[in-house]
């Protein structure tokens, strides 16, 4: 049975209320890190922990602390980036319902380790009931003396607040989400300065994700010695994984890092395997913004060893063969699943949530999404896929935020791996308008079940 | 601080831009800038056509950068090295650029009012593709007046942001902004608004493209027929300095611009009143021909004395060339 850390009590009825919380062990680590700790030991011990920001970057934590500008006088803030919408990604969501406390204790323990007076948690604006379930915890926690003035009697002010989100996918972005918490439009700065110097209102700000901010919990109550002797290498301790697509049991997961990704799944522990006794096809590990791979390569690194859950393992083979972490977002596909329709699905996606502030991403993310709409419905030319790849290349890397490598990975992936599908698109237009089409038509559709690992 | 660009090294203040470093040395190594003005406080980034190659990151991290740079937005650090022009992927990330922008620019050139003074105009002859791979429809605006002197064609907007800026930081109030996102993006008022305060008018002059035009000069007359003549007057309007370029056609002042330098930029910005209301000679002090680069179609038919040669500047990289190709062609 897998350890659980994060999700340890998400099972016990009323885990979302203060008492029943805190007569879980909740807020110990607040306890502990205000009257034992001084701010500088808290950062120690998140560095120490090796913890990895879980929002998809995968920096690590303790470092992007430790960057922090203290100049005398000027404040400084700690964002909770919960402005979670990668499609496929919905990890950070299911913390904030189930156990919202865990993310307000982390916040009080990170926002003194920063120094911060005044936090914010930045959350997506569509997500309505999170942000009441959020509201009420703080209220709670501030009735209970751990908000407010002079916490638990240590001098230490923190006030704590709930900003619902523009609702657009790029307020995700960290300097985007400045300037929307700034209440402007958010549109992605141009770095530097980083927030670390110059963030929230001008001021030295870290902008983390929720699951990383939960994590910092576990660190201060075990000590990030132990927490780092979890997983695998760099990545340690353990990872929210939302997985879904055509998996027999979608959910959230909390998975110790550097488990098999076999394990995980066709394990019944975690995914179950592929629903309907159908074959796995492909795998987007991370989130709709990873290059997407098939199973063969999912299933085994470069040098034919089982393939982890892990930063270092999933990145292995690079582009070529490799895939990230991301934020966790695992997309399983069937044999079933078309992979132009899917690539399309995406760059619509990409298409829809550009800002518009930088050249190749507005006009890029449009061009992509419409000549997968033509290969999809069947209009498509053999050139197109090579247009594609250039036009992904054109974006990739010239953008001024990750959103232009973010649609470009997915388009660029897809096409590598699963060309002879969209040539099979361009070659019968029939079939693909009337999605009269099943495995069968595909030149060189699957691996082989072995190749698989099932 | 040192720093190389495409080989000319130059020591320029610390905070100093790329850009605005290889602006210092000039010549074909100054990157192209659509969005960026230096008058224009945060502005540049955007557009993305100043990307260069930072192939070595300073003294004392010579590691080189992992991704193209925008140039306008980069301030040098002491031991840069940075390719422009002799960059392929430079060059070729600025190709994509210029593809880009023209998805959803018309090349309507011959009736655009902006044409022979368009930045993407040069930028297109200089890198853009003799056809497009765009196959899709472009998107397409109905023109727009926005108050009685402007116009806007959105269909040309390269939503530079440029305009955005000026009426933000010269104008008292900004009615006017970005609307939507992504390829749906688009410039316009505020619900019924027109654009009608004393500097109004700058948005004509920092707009790169033919999106703002000046409605009272709109189809007068193509640019290079008229002739530019630099003059100035005692403006009264508090922030305008009066120093303008007047713009003839015979003895008709077709249309009143701001003085702008050799990169497109208005040396100082100007009132309204010297724009549109003051178009006749007796108002001006005439200063003299402007001096118009030979490599614009505006100096067409202006005939200027003979300019002696420019002085070649040393290039270190190119004499030892030189001196390789001499020693080769003498050997054989």
């Amino acid at each position: 049975m897998a350890r659980k850390i994060l999700l340890e009590h998400i099972n016990v009825p009323g885990i979302n209320t203060f008492d029943v919380y805190r007569s879980k062990g909740g807020y110990a680590a607040v306890e502990k890190a205000l009257k034992t700790l001084s701010p500088d030991d808290v950062v120690e011990e998140v560095k120490k922990s090796g913890l990895r920001g879980r929002g998809g970057a995968g920096f690590p934590t303790g470092m992007k602390w430790s960057f922090l500008a203290k100049p005398e006088g000027v404040a400084r803030y700690l964002v909770c980036n919960a402005d979670e919408s990668e499609p496929g990604t919905f990890k950070d969501r299911y913390l904030m319902t189930y156990i919202p406390h865990l993310l307000i204790e982390g916040m009080i323990v990170a926002s003194y380790a920063l120094g911060a007076k005044t936090s914010y948690i930045y959350v997506r604006g569509e997500m309505m009931p999170q942000i009441r379930i959020l509201e009420k915890a703080i209220a709670e926690a501030k009735n209970k003396g751990f908000l407010g003035k002079n916490i638990l009697g240590t001098g230490y002010d923190l006030e704590l607040y709930v900003q619902p989100g523009g609702g657009a996918y790029i307020c995700g972005e960290e300097t985007a989400l400045l300037e929307s918490l700034e209440g402007k439009r958010g549109n992605p700065r141009i770095k530097p300065p980083f927030p670390a110097i110059a963030g929230l209102y001008g001021c030295p700000t870290v902008v983390n994700n929720v699951e990383s901010i939960a994590a910092v919990v576990p660190i201060i109550n075990e000590g990030g010695d132990e927490y780092a002797k979890i997983g695998i290498g760099r990545s340690t301790g353990t990872k929210l994984i939302s997985a879904g697509g055509n998996l027999r049991k979608p959910g959230v997961y909390e998975i110790d890092l550097g488990l098999p990704v076999e394990e995980f799944l066709y394990s019944d522990e975690y995914c179950g395997g592929i629903a309907n006794g159908k074959r796995l096809k492909a795998v987007v590990a991370g989130g709709s913004s990873v290059p997407i791979l098939p199973a063969n390569l999912f299933m085994k690194t470069v040098n034919n060893e089982p393939r982890l859950m892990s930063y270092e393992s999933l990145a292995d083979g690079g582009f070529v063969s490799g895939t990230m972490m991301g934020s966790g977002g695992f997309i399983a596909y069937d044999e079933d699943q078309c992979i132009v329709r899917n690539t399309w699905n995406f760059a619509r996606f990409y298409h829809h949530e550009s800002c518009g502030q930088c050249s190749p991403c507005r006009e890029g993310t449009g061009w992509m999404e419409k000549v997968l709409h033509r290969l999809e419905y069947g209009h498509g030319k053999m050139s197109d896929m090579d247009l594609l790849v250039d036009v992904s290349k054109k974006i990739e890397g010239n953008t001024i935020c990750p959103l232009g490598d973010a649609a470009a990975w997915p388009v660029a992936s897809a096409i590598r791996h699963f060309r002879d599908e969209f040539e099979w698109h361009v070659t019968h237009p029939h079939e693909a308008t009337t999605r009269n089409f099943g495995i069968a038509h595909y030149a060189d559709p699957l691996p082989k079940l072995e190749e698989a690992g099932s | 601080m040192k720093v190389t660009i495409d080989g000319f090294p130059i020591e320029v203040e610390a905070g100093t831009t790329i850009l605005n470093a290889a602006r210092m040395i000039g010549g074909d190594i100054v990157p192209p800038a659509m969005c960026y003005y230096s008058k224009l406080e945060g502005s540049g980034g955007k557009c993305r056509t100043c990307l260069v190659k930072v192939s070595k990151g300073s003294e004392k991290d010579p590691r080189p950068m992992p991704k193209l740079v925008a140039s306008c937005r980069t301030t040098v650090m002491d031991g840069m090295e940075v390719q422009n022009i002799t960059s392929p992927e430079v060059i070729e990330a600025r190709k994509g650029v210029v593809e880009m922008l023209l998805i959803n620019h018309p090349l309507d050139c011959p009736v655009c009012d902006q044409a022979g003074e368009c930045h993407l105009q040069d930028l297109g002859y200089e890198h853009g593709a003799a056809k497009t791979r765009y196959e899709f429809d472009r998107r397409t605006f109905e023109r727009i007046d926005i108050g009685d002197k402007i116009q806007l064609h959105m269909t040309r907007c390269i939503l530079c942001y440029r305009c955005v800026f000026v009426a933000d930081q010269i104008t008292d109030h900004r009615i006017h902004g970005i609307l939507n996102r992504g390829d749906h993006s688009e410039i316009s008022t505020y619900i019924t608004k027109a654009v009608d305060n004393d500097f109004s008018g700058n948005v004509i002059d920092v707009c790169p493209v033919g999106a703002l035009t000046d409605r009272t000069f709109r189809f007068k007359n193509r640019v290079w027929f008229t002739k530019p003549v630099e003059a100035h007057r005692d403006c009264h309007t508090e922030g305008c300095g009066g120093k303008v370029t007047l713009w003839y056609k015979g003895e008709d002042v077709l249309r009143v611009t701001a003085r702008k330098d050799e990169y497109g930029e208005a040396e100082e910005f100007i009132c309204n009143t010297c724009r549109f209301d003051k178009k006749k000679t007796s108002d001006w002090v005439i200063e003299g021909p402007r001096k118009v680069s030979h490599k614009s179609v505006i100096s067409s038919n202006h005939y200027d004395t003979l300019k002696p040669l420019p002085v070649v500047k040393t290039n270190p990289v190119l004499m030892e060339a030189n001196k390789e190709q001499f020693e080769r062609e003498t050997r054989l």
